[in-house]
């Protein structure tokens, strides 16, 4: 609640041109498809990661290093782990548009997110292949 | 950056207390929100002890208010029977319509009326409305056709009609876009559910030929895909009308024509 007019008094634009501004950005599909279809893949990717976790701790560290590298083992922390920097980024996306306001701090976050992603997919990826050839 | 406070302008302080004449019977406070732009004041809330014997809804009391304790309370009020959407206010925590809310319906104790919430006020209990019905006339909502006219009514089957029900039964009172989060947020680029609700009711119309070119209008990340489906709209919703699943199928047909 503002005792404030919506509109400065040296902006004469009708409301009309304030609503429809630059026009549909023709976008919006993709970021929704992608973060469901990334939740779904999530979901049996979650329990098989609590799984494994599960498994590990009544195991020396030679041989849960053996489980963990095994070839489904890598390729489902692989998936696991890039899918959920996915799934994480298009979350964080959503919630810095909600909240954040003011231009530049937003477009900082918003490529600044993009660059962890990648960089945390990435760090895990090569982590689980680190433990693969480790072994193979 | 965010803004954690009010404005100092916007801070509302402690009213006048108005109380009940020696011999009401059956009074309850109503604390109502002033603010009057001439003044120069912070908005503040002032009590009112109100004698309510059967006054039947929310509006008699504020007319009531306003006919017998103090004329310069100011509200929008016009058909009293919930279908011109003027006295759309926050009661209680919760948007509604005053008139076809009931007395017996609010919980005991007093009573706490404001405007629409994180609306501009023009006075009082009177919101600002214009941006909303510019959303509204940015979606064209009248029926948009290539055909050339028939020489008789458009025709409808009775399925295709039956698409329309829980859709034009909305009265435009704000309510629901007023009590959504994101359209709080981002009033100047999401469309809220009301308009969103009536952006699918053409959508869904028969008789348009513009389906596409309004899909193509509302898919942004900012006018349709700010809903992040928290529901608010629906559960205050006055007409008990659904605009969450309105926004939802408008989602699905995105889907649908792309995938």
């Amino acid at each position: 609640m503002s005792a404030q007019p919506r509109q400065a008094p040296h902006d004469m634009r009708t409301p009309l041109k304030r609503v429809r501004g630059l026009g549909s950005a023709k976008s919006g599909l993709g970021h929704w498809w992608w973060e469901r279809v990334t939740a779904l893949a999530l979901v049996p990717l979650c329990l098989w990661f609590v799984w494994l976790v599960l498994r590990l701790p009544h195991l020396d560290f030679a041989s849960a290093h053996l489980v963990v590298a095994t070839p489904v083992n890598t390729l489902l922390l692989i998936l696991f782990t890039t899918i959920g920097f996915w799934h994480g980024q298009l979350g964080l996306q959503a919630i810095i548009e909600d909240y954040v306001h003011t231009r530049w701090i937003e477009l900082v976050l918003l490529v600044a997110i993009k660059f962890l992603a990648v960089i945390g997919a990435l760090a895990c990826a090569l982590a689980a292949l680190d433990i693969w050839l480790a072994v193979y | 950056m965010a803004e954690f406070t009010l404005p100092k302008n916007s801070k509302v302080r402690k009213g006048r207390h108005y109380s009940a004449k020696p011999g009401a019977k059956q009074v309850r406070t109503f604390h109502v929100y002033r603010w009057d732009p001439d003044t120069g004041e912070n908005p503040r809330m002032d009590a009112y002890e109100v004698d309510v014997g059967n006054t039947p809804m929310v509006l008699d009391v504020l007319l009531k208010i306003k006919n017998e304790i103090d004329p310069t309370l100011t509200l929008r009020r016009s058909c009293r029977e919930g279908i011109c959407g003027s006295c759309a206010m926050n009661i209680n925590g919760g948007n509604t319509l005053a008139c076809i809310k009931a007395m017996h319906d609010l919980p005991e104790g007093d009573v706490k009326i404001y405007p629409l919430p994180h609306m501009p006020v023009v006075k009082d209990l009177v919101p600002d409305l214009t941006h909303f019905y510019a959303q509204y006339a940015s979606i064209k909502p009248w029926l948009r056709t290539q055909s050339a006219p028939p020489d008789r009514e458009r025709l409808q089957s009775p399925e295709e009609r039956k698409k329309l029900d829980g859709l034009y039964e909305c009265i435009l009172c704000a309510c629901c876009s007023t009590s959504c989060p994101s359209y709080w947020w981002n009033p100047d680029r999401y469309l809220g559910p009301a308009v969103l609700l009536q952006a699918y009711r053409w959508i869904i119309d028969s008789r348009d030929e513009d389906t596409g070119a309004r899909l193509d209008d509302l898919e942004d990340p900012f006018r349709l895909y700010r809903c992040h489906t928290i529901m608010n709209c629906t559960n205050t919703c006055p007409k008990h009308l659904n605009p969450a699943q309105a926004i939802g199928e408008i989602k699905q047909l995105m889907v649908k024509r792309a995938v």
